[in-house]
């Protein structure tokens, strides 16, 4: 019932589509005021799509296995939280929460774009409504999430265990808000492009989109992150897995972007930049969405492969592409009536420097990602990026970029001379003392860990002394960088300290280094709700003597059938105690991994400042004087 | 008109992506461990197909000379698809085939040696799938070329005329 509910509205939803599209189009001919119409139906069409979702979620509660996507990704046993979460935990559900925030994002934006132009509104609903039009058609022809099954099955397949996860669980609708965000961002852009709105009044209202999907992507990315860390085992929070990758480029595109709209709003330039950035943003997490759901690429997001999605999406992709390349092409202006003298102590050149240097990163990330597809296609050669490319590339450049993100900030507009030059001096210094401090006692590459230590301490103590010395004047900014500044600081602990055991123990027996005794005390079995787990007990001593049982877990679900590690991990603020156990095949041993890793807690925090600063951005009126 | 280069080339790379995220997606994309690593074959004790007698995997795979094992079932409809290339196969001089029946009723494999003929000079069975496990394969049909107790090429999977050239080629 809830399902056939469900069916209807969004049918009858993307019928609407029809109509906005006739009521823009002529409203924008005729009228320099908005059309009522035209707001009723996007709520109207927001309802109903909504109505479908929640006719998918009881679909999904009630396991009511005669919906086939129910069947496919559900379980009676499940609980409920995962119930639910498994109305995105597929690729037809999660298509429909697409559709849902896009919908609800245009109706937001025309509520809250009142003192705009009404043609720009309405242009940018138009191009918002292509890509509605787009998702609607995609669902309906090639996934919908209603197929009826018959005879009912009496029991569904399961959600992926790996996937049955709190922090998973909120992952992708609040990823969502990012990607799909970024659509506002896009048509909004191309619609001021054309009527050639790329103001300083245009910036300071879309500036409020790009903060929400930047907060709301940076927070998604970070909870995918987490997941990973404690549930897939590997021990690390990035694996430049193809679909962290995916998530990466369209937040460094839309990083770079607020930085270009600041610009824009002082100083009127860097429009091309603003421009092709919302165009790429967007792009981006589209292309995103083509990698992981045609399985050109392999990956834990990879749902099941049809070839008929893939070429869908990659349609509809290009469409929109070569549509906005027309766009821009065709009506974008540069502004030439006056000819911009940037001199090179100001703000505006010292961010367009790092805009180039997260471009190169960019690049990077983007190679990595889709070289392998290339190659396959040209040299049927299959390879893969792992992360010492990544790391090779991309560490080295992180020096001049924490430099110049250290000192940007501290000069003004237009033209400056550095103020407080002695200060920054004094504090170059001493981070480079502390930093050679901390390398020189340790059997590591002296010079370049010494310079990049240098530079993100650097950027720490300068971005913490303002917090101080500046009043609060530029906060947000201020928290960004002394956010991120703890972020490589963190990260480049975390590497340097990391220590590991890799063994092979069985029950009773002992492994001894230098620094740890791991002694497997014994093994038990408990019953759960939908799975079994075999837990193994373990007495990790240190070196000085503290004593702490671990417990790391192997759990067998019965639906599907899918054995998952699970780590122990014991977190404290300055280091975290990682273990993990597996099968050996055939053997009484189980593999054991057993990993301190300092300073993971502060990778979190940091990411988790960083977004802080976006809200702080996001609810302060005036940015900056 | 003065041609603009720029965003003509600028289209021209979007093609080009295009084109190979087209073609890519045509491509199989399930990513196959490579199986061309030498690895000993396990010591292991079989039972005959016909006779009930215990032999071990020392007896069976001689010195220098190239076995094919075939795992195979009756139940299994690619391995009634792949069983002329075995027969083909079973022609060659240098190489013997040692057949695995998997998880089978002896009558009914009896009955599809019967009516498409045996290539295998041993035959030994694997009622519950056990010494399939221990000896690493993943299931029906599946396929070893043997040489000096080392598994020199695995084949998962059915056999195709390529697979049976290669293996040709390499017991030469």
């Amino acid at each position: 019932m809830a399902s056939l509910i469900g069916y209807y509205s969004l049918i009858v939803g993307g019928f609407l589509s029809f109509f906005i599209i006739i009521f823009s189009v002529k409203n924008f001919k005729s009228s320099e005021t908005l059309d009522n119409r035209i707001i009723f139906f996007s709520f109207l069409q927001l309802l109903l799509v909504f109505i479908s979702f929640l006719g998918l979620i009881i679909s999904f509660i009630n396991s009511d296995f005669s919906n086939e996507t129910v069947f496919n990704h559900s379980h009676t046993t499940k609980p409920l939280l995962y119930k639910i979460a498994g109305t995105w935990g597929n690729h037809e559900g999660s298509l429909l929460l697409w559709l849902l925030v896009l919908t609800l994002f245009i109706f937001l934006f025309i509520l809250k774009s009142k003192k705009q132009p009404t043609k720009y509104v309405i242009l940018t609903l138009l191009f918002q409504q292509i890509i509605i039009v787009g998702f609607f058609i995609f669902i309906l022809k090639t996934s919908s999430p209603f197929n009826y099954i018959f005879p009912v099955p009496k029991e569904g397949l399961g959600l992926n265990p790996i996937l049955q996860d709190p922090a998973l669980a909120i992952h992708p609708p609040i990823l969502y808000l990012g990607y799909v965000g970024s659509s506002i961002i896009f048509s909004s852009t191309l619609s001021a492009v054309t009527l050639n709105y790329i103001t300083k009044k245009w910036a300071s209202h879309i500036k409020q989109w790009v903060l929400i999907s930047w907060i709301f992507l940076t927070l998604g990315i970070l909870l995918g992150s987490i997941w990973a860390y404690y549930e897939l085992g590997w021990g690390g929070f990035w694996f430049w897995d193809p679909v962290e990758n995916v998530s990466l480029m369209p937040w460094l595109a839309l990083t770079t972007l607020i930085h270009c709209i600041l610009v824009l709003e002082k100083r009127s330039f860097l429009t091309s930049w603003v421009v092709i950035l919302s165009i790429s943003t967007f792009t981006l997490s589209m292309s995103g969405t083509f990698l992981v759901r045609s399985g050109i690429l392999n990956s834990v997001h990879t749902f099941a492969n049809d070839p008929e999605r893939g070429l869908y999406i990659l349609l509809f992709l290009f469409s929109l592409i070569f549509l906005s390349l027309f766009i821009f092409f065709f009506f974008h202006k540069q502004n030439e009536n006056f000819k911009i003298s940037l001199s090179f102590l100001s703000k505006e050149t010292f961010i367009l420097i790092n805009n180039w240097f997260m471009m190169y990163f960019l690049s990077v990330v983007l190679i990595g990602t889709i070289y392998p597809i290339f190659l396959e296609v040209i040299l049927s050669e299959k390879i893969s990026v792992g992360p010492p490319f990544y790391h090779k590339l991309i560490v080295p450049f992180l020096i001049p970029f924490l430099f110049f993100m250290t000192i940007g900030p501290k000069l003004k507009w237009m033209k400056s001379d550095l103020s407080k030059k002695i200060n920054l001096i004094v504090f170059f210094i001493i981070s480079l003392l502390v930093a050679s401090l901390i390398v020189k006692n340790l059997k590591i590459e002296f010079l370049l860990n010494t310079i990049l230590i240098t530079f993100s301490f650097y950027l720490f103590f300068v971005t913490l002394s303002d917090f101080v010395s500046k009043k609060y004047k530029n906060l947000p900014q201020n928290i960004a960088h002394f956010g991120f500044s703890l972020f490589i600081i963190s990260i480049l602990f975390n590497n340097i300290f990391t220590t590991e055991i890799i063994t092979n123990l069985k029950v009773g027996e002992k492994f001894e280094s230098e620094n740890y005794k791991i002694k497997f005390e014994n093994l038990y079995q408990k019953d759960k709700k939908n799975f079994k787990s075999i837990i193994g007990k373990f007495k990790i001593e240190n070196s000085q003597g503290d004593v702490e049982i671990m417990e790391p877990e192997l759990r067998i679900y019965n639906q599907p059938n899918i054995s998952t590690s699970e780590a122990d991990i014991r977190t404290n603020l300055l280091s975290d105690k990682f273990i993990t156990m597996n099968i050996v095949q055939n053997q009484e041993y189980f593999n054991i991994r057993y990993q301190t890793k300092p300073f993971m807690m502060w990778i979190w925090l940091s990411v988790l400042l960083i977004t802080i600063s976006g809200f702080v951005s996001f609810f302060k009126k005036k940015y900056e004087n | 008109m003065k041609i603009r280069i720029f965003p003509v080339s600028i289209i021209f790379l979007f093609i080009v992506i295009f084109i190979v995220f087209l073609k890519g997606l045509k491509n199989p994309n399930i990513y196959k461990p490579k199986t061309d690593v030498k690895k000993n074959i396990p010591l292991l004790n079989f039972e005959l197909f016909e006779s009930n007698k215990k032999i071990n995997s020392n007896e069976i795979f001689v010195d220098d000379e190239f076995y094919l094992m075939n795992i195979w079932s009756s139940w299994c409809a690619p391995c009634r698809d792949e069983h002329v290339f075995l027969i083909k196969l079973s022609k060659e001089k240098n190489l013997k085939l040692v057949g695995l029946n998997y998880k089978d009723n002896f009558i009914n494999a009896k009955n599809f040696l019967d009516e498409l003929n045996n290539p295998y000079e041993i035959i030994i069975t694997d009622k519950d799938g056990l010494v399939a496990i221990e000896w690493g394969a993943y299931g029906v049909p599946e396929t070893f070329l043997i040489h000096k107790k080392k598994i020199i090429k695995k084949i998962i999977g059915p056999l195709n005329i390529d697979l049976v050239l290669e293996i040709k080629e390499l017991v030469k």
